[in-house]
């Protein structure tokens, strides 16, 4: 890092090395935030709205399109709204085919709770494990983890379908839920957490207190590696909200799909037979992304870490 | 960093510190044991299933027998021209626009660098929303966008003197990519604005003394501090273009003449394995796309001159 540093502030580093110790300014106070005309300013603001602009712009269409009719939906400007029809749109989405998209949520919550709290708890064990204990074969484990990020998921699909055929997991929830317990990136995730929060000298406190290996796991680590669990929780969990080739894959019959899949059905019917969902597939996608945002929205602190985390270190 | 600290090798405390991690080692055995069922047993499985083919005998139905064929299926693959015309898609797709997405991201992380923080709050939630909406649903949103019949864009374009048809074979790269890019960007842009803000603003002050200008700081200084999260956002976003799926599988849908069952590498895969299924060749076809994508970031990798970290 430092040679990269140097290289283009070579003299500069060189002739302020005693100004470093001057007293620090802080760079962003409002006070301190000198050297910007209003010209580099203005440029600064009109460069991130109009990135706002092109992020929100698809959102507001969405959000505009959720309260139309199907047939406002083609007739009138997307952009702003016309006759209010969301309340009769959402109970067409909560009756159509008795309810399969109420189902399509629940499942897809389901799926996304058991697996995804069942990754946490043996991730984190992992990951505390490997941290905090010399053994044999660590260096060899930590290798299958750090190897497996680079094996492309697309080479799994495939014999993991004959395996799950085999094992009698196709088009069983455990296909989803099972294979989702053992993130390795969420192991890697863990041990870097646990080497910054869990202090060795806690553990040997404790252990010349008498505690075991595994209470002091469960009383001690867990605890103190409970902001990291809950980043890996919501990480794991917007991973599985999301996921759409393992349920494509793995899942046939309808009852059992997760919402993204019964909305690409939704959208694919159309091509299939003469039926138009479109209206269905809007209310869908955005009752789909409520839960996803405000669990996001909340829990801000959390994956921002967790993305600080995985790159930084 | 680790617990076991050396002390005095005395037999009996020799055995406890063994026990004791023994103990910690199998805190790690539920997760070991699953990675090698779901993760390295279909691994061993692919390079198996890769090397078989099933052969129907004469006409029957029922007697198909599997033979150990060797590297037919890699064979047949290496000179399968509709799969390698979709890697050629990919790759062309991928290798314009990665440089694009990470470009825009990091001028955003520079934008949102050089405000003041009391902006920088303002302005980065809104800028992260497209992270928040999941996949699929952004392509759904983005389909009806581009489609002529429901989507506001035709008309816009219509109304500027550009007649645009999104779904149309020559669009439709770029209407994936501006759909990726739509997803992406504010990913990026956190990442490389957490490395950003880790640094220290002391260098920035001596800059300036000095006499730098702020575009010069810009490219100078922060871009070279930021290439370590640069190269990670570009691999990972290598490993994601060259199997990428789920997008043009959604696209698909409304132009299947356009998007073709074979368009993308994975999607030739699929349509192998589950409308013909043929899974020794899709096995085949999977190991030859995973050799490319390792082939990809490693290449990646040296040209920048990083080595994996651990």
């Amino acid at each position: 890092m430092t040679t990269t540093m140097e290289r283009p502030t070579g003299p500069a580093a060189a002739t302020n090395s005693p100004g470093k110790r001057a007293p620090a300014r802080r760079r962003r106070t409002e006070a301190g935030h000198v050297r910007q005309t209003r010209r580099t300013k203005a440029l600064i603001i009109t460069g991130l709205a109009l990135f706002t602009l092109y992020s929100l712009a698809p959102v507001w269409w969405l959000i505009v399109s959720a309260t139309k009719s199907q047939r406002d939906l083609y007739t009138t400007n997307g952009l702003w709204f016309t006759a209010i029809h969301l309340k009769e749109n959402l109970q067409q989405l909560f009756t159509y085919q008795d309810g399969i998209f109420l189902r399509w949520m629940w499942n897809t919550l389901f799926y996304g709770f058991v697996g995804t709290a069942g990754m946490t708890v043996i991730c984190v064990a992992c990951g505390y494990a490997l941290a905090m204990y010399e053994f044999r074969g660590r260096g060899f484990l930590m290798g299958c983890i750090i190897g497996s990020f680079l094996v492309p998921g697309a080479l799994l699909t495939i014999p993991s379908f004959l395996l799950y055929t085999d094992l009698n997991m196709v088009d069983t929830p455990s296909a989803i839920i099972l294979p989702s317990f053992f993130n390795a990136f969420s192991v890697y995730l863990a041990k870097v957490y646990a080497e910054g929060a869990v202090p060795p000298e806690l553990l040997e406190a404790a252990r010349i207190d008498g505690a075991g290996e595994y209470r002091i796991f469960f009383r001690i680590g867990a605890r103190l590696m409970s902001t990291g669990a809950a980043t890996i929780f919501l990480l794991g969990f917007v991973g599985m909200w999301n996921s759409f080739f393992g349920p494509l894959v793995f899942l046939r019959s309808s009852e059992k799909w997760t919402v993204m899949l019964g909305l690409y059905s939704w959208l694919k019917v159309k091509t299939d037979s003469s039926v138009d969902l479109t209206g269905m597939v809007v209310a869908g996608s955005i009752i789909s992304l409520i839960p996803m945002v405000i669990l996001l929205v909340s829990m801000q602190r959390y994956w921002r870490s967790g993305v600080t985390l995985g790159s930084l270190k | 960093m680790t617990a076991a600290q050396p002390r005095a090798p005395r037999a009996p405390h020799l055995r406890w510190k063994r026990v004791m991690a023994l103990k910690g080692a199998s805190l790690t055995l539920p997760f070991f044991l699953g990675f090698a069922l779901f993760t390295v047993t279909p691994m061993v499985m692919a390079l198996k299933e890769s090397l078989y083919r099933k052969q129907s005998s004469g006409l029957g139905f029922g007697d198909k027998t599997v033979e150990f064929v060797g590297l037919d299926n890699f064979v047949q693959g290496f000179e399968d021209a509709k799969f390698w015309a979709g890697m050629g898609r990919v790759a062309l797709f991928a290798a314009l626009s990665i440089p694009l997405i990470q470009l825009a991201g990091v001028g955003l992380a520079l934008l949102l660098d050089a405000a003041s923080q009391r902006l920088a709050d303002r302005f980065r939630l809104p800028l992260l929303v497209p992270y928040m909406i999941p996949g699929i649903v952004a392509t759904l949103i983005w389909i009806y966008l581009y489609s002529p019949a429901v989507g506001p864009l035709t008309p816009f374009f219509d109304l500027i003197g550009v007649h645009a048809d999104f779904y149309s074979g020559s669009m439709i790269w770029i209407s994936i990519g501006n759909l990726i890019a739509w997803s992406s960007i504010g990913f990026n842009m956190l990442i490389v604005y957490s490395a950003l803000r880790a640094v220290p603003p002391e260098i920035y002050d001596s800059a300036r003394i000095d006499g730098a200008s702020e575009w010069r700081i810009a490219w100078s200084i922060k871009v070279p501090l930021v290439r370590r999260s640069l190269v990670l956002t570009t691999v990972l976003s290598i490993i994601g273009t060259l199997q990428i799926f789920s997008d043009p599988m959604l696209f698909r849908s409304m132009t299947p003449e356009t998007v073709t069952r074979d368009f993308t590498p994975i999607m030739g895969i699929y349509d192998w394995a589950f409308s013909q299924g043929e899974f020794n060749y899709a096995a085949a076809l999977s190991i030859i796309l995973a050799l490319v994508v390792g082939t990809a970031s490693a290449l990646f990798y040296r040209l920048t001159n990083k080595a994996p970290t651990s």
